[in-house]
């Protein structure tokens, strides 16, 4: 009698705290959600659900040439940012993960150092090899400049993955006479599809994600992405901020993420502690 | 990865030198592989640093990159008119390494104590897990940028939903300018980062209990061993190797903090960081010289600390520790 009290407490409890954790993770997102489909006069007045949907905030955001554009750069970047990332990465993990050298340890080393690198840190040096390439104010300078954080992740990450692979598939094409990159392309790579997709929507991710370079590498509009176009939305003063409008720019530049993250959650979790795990 | 080389040497010198020029033209191949990938780190880390470097030495300013000279330590600190100048006399710099360390100490430990219990949960059995793992994930995909503008809104000092519900609690009688106030701000972007990294934390803290035997917990069920006990006795010492690197993770992250700081706060010197303060110089005030020595000194305090953690990690691994 006693003991059972005791069971259906305890699993309340449990339930109690299952729901407190979903409501601290939903509900923000969720008040974004809700905020955007206000009217401006609704904004001002705190509720939980909103009972007629408006889509003023949406068109308003949506009728802006600016914003399409930084749409439209932050999926040119961010797609850019994987391919290369994924390319350079591929073969510098089959190196790394399958050869043995002098100085592959010391590789490892100044990649993980690199990965500690704060962003800031290169901030001038960067903000002058990119003006040197000519790239200033332009999505490809972004592009290049996301290599830094990027890449150490990404070679750390197949590397890992890459060593886990059976070696009799490797010698058998190296007794065929097989180059190191038919090697690569044809028997290492079919076997690495699941690592490269996870490696790259965290590359995405990171990419779409990013701000301080992208804030100080743009100058006008129409190149910015964008976070950096979401920061920038002000209003008449600094006291009257579109919320609305700003909430619906957020829903939309998250959704595509979101929808990822539910789709593909076992193998990004799989990415981030291999990343994590065996640094 | 070379052939089994022990059964290859003794086949006679022809098959010895075949082997070694396979091994030459392997570590060749290997160099050519790699080579794409380091130019690019050079041309993105290492020059840039370098450079950085450099200007932190010069009295660079926006319009005259090229054209700078040398000034020595003076951006760091220099001793003139008997006055202290530089940096490190800087009372606004001292302000964004408190707020900083703050920010981390605070940060790091509630996002520790929320992902461990988040992780204890969704490593039970109930229905619907996997559905409240992909939930838990959610925070971690929503850009840092988003959701400090989401978390402004919420903290908003009018109309924002925190205090909407903190005053029909009673908890407080009058709305709270969380964003604004000294005292409160840099307790906002606790709140904000906490909220973003905890999911972090709670999947790498899973991983590591989803890596733990089953058979002690057996043992300890049988035996009737309380479920706290348990924990302290057996989970948490079994799982303190993935918990320092999860920590030492989050530190390194959080002493770089900069996007959630920006937008939430903006540059306000209450809640000020050092990466904030690094950018503000150099962009906003085109301090090249002085903004560039601020860089330097995150980067010198990021990095040291790494190098200590690769040490004692490097060292407790050698004697067969913890890896």
């Amino acid at each position: 009698m006693n003991r059972n009290i005791m069971r259906i407490l305890a699993r309340s409890g449990f339930s109690l705290l299952v729901v407190l954790i979903l409501v601290f993770c939903l509900f923000p997102f969720y008040y974004a959600i809700i905020t955007s489909f206000k009217s401006s006069s609704e904004l001002f007045q705190a509720s939980y659900w909103v009972n007629q949907l408006h889509f003023d905030n949406y068109q308003h955001i949506l009728g802006q040439e600016t914003f399409i554009h930084s749409l439209f750069n932050s999926v040119l970047v961010s797609t850019l940012v994987v391919g290369l990332s994924l390319l350079l990465g591929l073969t510098a993990s089959y190196a790394l993960g399958r050869f043995e050298f002098r100085g592959r340890s010391t590789v490892l080393m100044v990649i993980l150092a690199v990965s500690m690198f704060p962003q800031v840190a290169v901030l001038s040096g960067l903000f002058e090899v990119i003006r040197m390439l000519g790239l200033y104010n332009n999505p490809f300078g972004l592009v290049i400049s996301y290599m830094l954080f990027t890449l150490p992740f990404t070679v750390w990450i197949l590397t890992t993955f890459m060593q886990q692979l059976p070696k009799e598939l490797e010698e058998a094409a190296i007794v065929d006479g097989a180059t190191p990159w038919m090697t690569l392309v044809r028997v290492m790579m079919p076997l690495l599809w699941p690592a490269l997709v996870t490696t790259g929507m965290l590359a995405f991710i990171a990419a779409w994600n990013e701000f301080l370079f992208a804030l100080t590498f743009t100058l006008t509009d129409d190149q910015r992405t964008v976070p950096v176009a979401i920061a920038l939305i002000s209003g008449a003063s600094q006291y009257e901020l579109p919320w609305g409008i700003i909430m619906a720019a957020s829903v939309l530049v998250t959704l595509p993420l979101v929808i990822m993250v539910l789709f593909f959650q076992r193998r990004i979790v799989s990415g981030l502690t291999a990343g994590a795990v065996k640094g | 990865m070379p052939i089994h080389e022990s059964g290859m040497s003794s086949t006679g010198s022809v098959l010895v030198r075949r082997h070694s020029k396979l091994v030459v033209s392997r570590i060749r191949a290997a160099w050519v592989f790699l080579l794409p990938m380091l130019l690019l780190l050079l041309v993105v880390a290492g020059w840039p640093l370098l450079r950085t470097i450099w200007f932190s030495l010069t009295d660079a300013t926006f319009s005259n990159m090229e054209q700078a000279s040398f000034i020595g330590l003076e951006n760091y600190l220099i001793y003139e008119d008997g006055e202290w100048f530089g940096i490190l006399a800087d009372g606004l710099w001292w302000r964004a390494v408190w707020n900083t360390l703050t920010f981390t100490a605070f940060s790091v430990s509630l996002e520790l104590v929320l992902g461990m219990i988040f992780a204890l949960v969704l490593n039970a059995e109930f229905p619907m897990r996997g559905l409240v793992r992909a939930a838990v994930l959610i925070p971690w995909a929503i850009p840092t940028i988003v959701s400090a503008k989401i978390w402004g809104w919420m903290l908003h000092d009018q109309f924002g939903i925190v205090n909407h519900i903190l005053m029909s609690l009673a908890l407080i009688d009058s709305p709270l300018s969380w964003t604004a106030s000294a005292d409160l701000s840099l307790w906002a972007v606790i709140v904000v980062d906490v909220w973003k990294t905890t999911p972090f934390m709670a999947l790498l803290i899973l991983a590591a209990l989803q890596m733990l035997p089953s058979d002690c917990y057996e043992a300890a069920r049988v035996d009737g061993i309380h479920p706290v006990k348990v924990f302290f006795r057996v989970t948490l010492p079994l799982i303190m190797p993935a918990l320092v690197v999860a920590v030492t993770f989050r530190v390194l992250d959080a002493l770089r903090v900069f996007d959630v700081i920006y937008v939430l706060t903006s540059n306000s010197s209450d809640t000020m960081s050092i990466s904030v303060f690094a950018r503000q110089q150099l962009v906003e005030f085109q301090q090249v010289g002085y903004g560039s020595a601020a860089s330097v000194l995150v980067f010198l305090s990021v990095m040291s600390l790494t190098l200590i953690w690769m040490y004692l990690s490097n060292r407790s691994s050698n004697h067969g520790g913890v890896k």
